[in-house]
C-alpha cells in the first residue's frame, strides 16, 4: 500500500496558488503601463531618445543601491543609512583626493574601505543586540549625516568638495565609472552598464548559489534557518556591508562625474531604495523577493520623475506620486503577506 | 477488546522482527536531568533499535520532553550517559547530535513559507557545484535528490517550485521527514507529528512514520494520542513525575491498557477515588 494513494498527499492544486510567483511581476506590469501612459500624456516626447536616456539617469544611482536593498530586505532588514552613506563616499574620496593630494585610486580603495567598516559596524550591532535594523541603521544616519558635513568644514572649510578632476588618476577612473556613450542630448552613462552588472551578479547570487539561498532562508524563518546550520548572522552582516558598498560605488561615481561633493548629499534618498524595493516586490518582513524587482522600482521612479513634468504638470506632483506608489505597494506585500499568514496553520 | 492485530489492515503494519533483536543504535544508562535541585527526569535505562517505533509516552510534565530533548543534544544530561552505537557519546548541540545521525522533527516544523520546496529541503547543506566565484548552487541536482527521497518514502508533494506556505500539514511532516532521512538519520526523533491534523492526515503520517522505521531507521515518536501511538508503536515508554515506569512491547498491551496508562495510570485511580469522595 502505498503512500500515494493516501489523499492528504499529492493533491494538487491550481498552479497560480502553489507556483512561487515571479516577486517582479506586478512592478514590470506597472511600470510598462506608466511608460505608455505618460508616452500619451506627453504626446510622445516620452519615447524620444534623449528622454529615455534622461530617465535611465535619473533611476540608476537609487537602481544600484535598491538591489543591494533589496537583498537585505528579503534576509529581513532595513538600511536607513545607505543614503547618507553616498555622501559619505563621495565626501570622503573628495577629501582625500583634493585636500591631501592622495591619487585618486588611492583614495578610491580608502574610502571603499571606510563604507564596508561602516556596514560591518550595522550589521555586527544588528546582529548582537537585536535591536531592529530600523532603529540601529537611524542611528547611523544621523551620525553620518553629522560627520559627513562636519568633517569636510573641518577640512576644506566648505561643504562642497571642489576640484576632484585634478587629483592624479582621475582621468582613467573617470573613464570606468563616469564616462559617456552616445552625444547629448542622446548620451547615456557607462553607470548604466555597472547597474546591470550589479542587477545580474546579484541576480545570480540570489537564485543560483548557497548563499541565495541562505538570504531568502534567513529572512523567511531566521529559527529555522539557523536550526538547520544557515550561518544567519554572517548573512545579514555580508547584505549589511553590500548595501554599503553599493552606496559607495554611487557616492566616488557622482564625485567622479560632477568633479564636486555636496557633502549633504544622499539625505532622504534612504526611502527611495526601500520604496523601490517594495515596489519591486520585495517582501518587508523577509523571505521573498527578487533583484531585479528594485531595479525595476528605481526605474518606476525614473519614468516618473521625467514623465511629470513632460506630461505638462508641476513637478511638485512627483512627490505625491511616490506617496500613492509607496501605499499601492505595500498594500499589495500586506495581501502576499497575509495569505502567507493565513495558509501557515492549514 | 482491541487488540494491535485487528487494528492493522496492511502490509506497512508489520513491525520488522528480524532487526528488533539487533544491538540497539542509541542507549540511555541512569540518565537524569536536574534543574535547580528538582529532579526532571530520573535513572532512564533504554535501548533504541534500527526498524522500531518508541513511544514515549505520559502525562504533562512527567518528563517526556525532557528526555527527547537530551537524546537529541537540546539539553546536557546532569546524570548518566547516552551510548551511541555502544559507545558513551555527549551531545553539546542539536547540530552536533544530527551530525550523528540523530534527528528531532518539531512540531512546528522548520520551513521558511515562501521559498520553494526544494529550497527549503536544502536549507544550510545546499549542493553545490563549480569551484571559487562560480560555485553555484546545484538547482537539477537539487530538484532530482529531494523528489527521489520522496518517492523513496512514497510521498507525493507535486511541484518541487511550489512555495512551502501551501503545504497542508501532513505534507509539511513529510517533507520535515524526509529531509531528516536524507541527512542520514539512524534515529529520528518526532514530537507531536499528529498533534495539528485531521484523521485523514494522521493516518498518512503514521503510514509514513511506520515506513521509515522499515527502511530501518530507529523512531522515536512523543504523541499525546493512545490511537495513534498504539497504531505505530513497537514499544512504549511510559513516564510519571519524572521516571521511566513502564517499558512494554506492543504485544504485552491493549488499547484500553495503554490508554490508562498514557493518562496517568495509578494516578488516575487516586483522581477517580478523590473525586468520587467529593
Amino acid at each position: 500500500m502505498s503512500l500515494l494513494q493516501m489523499p492528504a498527499f499529492g493533491k494538487q492544486r491550481p498552479w497560480v496558488r502553489t507556483t512561487v510567483l515571479r516577486p517582479e511581476l506586478g512592478s514590470l506590469v506597472a511600470a510598462a503601463l506608466l511608460f505608455i501612459f505618460f508616452s500619451i500624456a506627453s504626446s510622445g516626447a516620452m519615447v524620444e531618445i534623449p528622454t529615455i536616456a534622461r530617465v535611465l539617469d535619473t533611476a540608476w544611482p537609487y537602481g544600484i543601491i535598491a538591489v543591494a536593498v533589496g537583498l537585505l530586505m528579503i534576509s529581513g532588514e532595513f538600511d536607513l543609512s545607505a543614503g547618507v552613506m553616498v555622501g559619505t563616499a563621495g565626501a570622503l574620496l573628495g577629501i582625500m583626493a583634493t585636500e591631501w593630494g592622495m591619487n585618486i585610486w588611492l583614495a578610491l580603495v580608502l574610502s571603499l574601505g571606510v563604507c564596508l567598516g561602516l556596514g560591518l559596524w550595522n550589521g555586527v550591532l544588528v546582529v548582537w543586540t537585536g535591536l531592529p535594523s530600523f532603529v540601529v541603521t537611524l542611528g547611523t544616519f544621523f551620525g553620518l549625516r553629522g560627520a559627513n558635513v562636519a568633517l569636510s568644514k573641518y577640512f576644506t572649510g566648505d561643504a562642497l568638495i571642489e576640484n576632484i578632476d585634478e587629483a592624479a588618476g582621475y582621468d582613467a577612473l573617470h573613464a570606468i565609472v563616469a564616462s559617456v556613450f552616445g552625444t547629448a542630448p542622446s548620451d547615456f552613462r557607462v553607470s548604466l552598464l555597472w547597474w546591470g552588472a550589479f542587477i545580474l551578479i546579484a541576480t545570480w547570487i540570489l537564485w543560483r548559489t548557497k548563499i541565495g539561498n541562505w538570504i531568502f532562508a534567513t529572512g523567511g524563518d531566521r529559527e529555522a534557518a539557523r536550526a538547520v546550520g544557515v550561518p544567519v548572522n554572517g548573512t545579514k552582516i555580508g547584505l549589511f556591508m553590500l548595501t554599503a558598498g553599493a552606496a559607495w560605488f554611487v557616492g566616488v561615481s557622482n564625485a567622479v562625474r560632477y568633479t564636486s561633493v555636496q557633502a549633504g548629499q544622499g539625505v532622504g534618498a534612504e526611502f527611495f531604495y526601500i520604496i523601490a524595493a517594495v515596489v519591486g516586490g520585495c517582501r518587508m518582513a523577509g523571505g521573498y523577493g527578487s533583484a531585479i524587482g528594485p531595479a525595476i522600482g528605481a526605474l518606476i521612479w525614473g519614468i516618473a520623475f521625467v514623465g511629470i513634468p513632460h506630461a505638462g504638470w508641476n513637478s511638485d506632483w512627483r512627490w505625491a506620486f511616490l506617496g500613492v506608489l509607496l501605499l499601492v505597494a505595500t498594500l499589495i506585500n500586506h495581501i502576499v503577506g497575509e495569505r502567507v499568514r493565513t495558509s501557515r496553520s492549514g | 477488546m482491541t487488540t494491535r492485530q485487528l487494528s492493522e489492515p496492511g502490509s506497512d503494519m508489520t513491525p520488522a522482527l528480524a532487526i528488533q533483536d539487533g544491538p540497539p543504535v542509541l542507549e540511555t544508562r541512569g540518565l537524569g536531568k536536574q534543574f535547580r535541585s528538582v529532579d526532571a527526569l530520573q535513572d532512564v535505562n533504554v535501548s533504541l533499535r534500527a526498524g522500531e517505533v518508541t513511544c514515549v509516552v505520559g502525562d504533562n510534565g512527567a518528563g517526556k520532553s525532557v528526555f527527547i530533548k537530551m537524546l537529541c543534544g537540546l539539553i546536557r544530561p546532569s546524570a548518566g550517559q547516552i551510548l551511541l552505537d555502544g559507545t558513551a557519546t555527549e551531545f553539546t548541540s542539536p547540530r552536533q547530535a544530527r551530525a550523528q545521525g540523530i534527528v528531532a522533527v518539531y512540531q512546528d516544523l522548520a520551513l521558511a513559507p515562501l521559498m520553494s520546496l526544494w529550497r527549503n529541503f536544502f536549507m544550510g547543506a545546499e549542493p553545490v557545484r563549480g569551484w571559487g566565484i562560480f560555485q553555484r548552487f546545484d538547482v537539477q541536482y537539487a530538484k532530482q535528490a529531494m523528489q527521489s527521497e520522496l518517492e523513496k518514502l512514497g510521498v507525493d508533494l507535486g511541484d518541487p517550485d511550489r512555495a512551502a506556505h501551501t503545504l497542508s500539514g501532513g505534507e509539511r511532516q513529510g517533507l520535515a521527514i524526509a529531509r531528516a532521512l536524507y541527512y542520514g538519520a539512524r534515529v529520528l526523533i518526532l514530537d507531536e507529528p499528529t498533534s495539528a491534523l485531521g484523521v485523514r492526515q494522521s493516518g498518512a503520517v503514521l503510514r509514513l512514520i511506520r515506513r521509515v522505521a522499515q527502511r530501518g531507521t530507529a523512531v522515536v515518536l512523543v504523541t499525546p494520542k493512545p490511537q495513534h501511538a498504539f497504531w505505530v508503536g513497537d514499544r512504549f515508554l511510559v513516564f510519571q513525575r519524572g521516571r521511566l515506569i513502564e517499558d512494554r512491547r506492543s504485544e504485552t498491551l491493549t488499547l484500553e491498557s495503554l490508554s490508562y496508562l498514557m493518562a496517568g495510570g495509578g494516578e488516575v485511580d487516586e483522581l477517580e477515588t478523590v473525586i468520587a469522595n467529593l
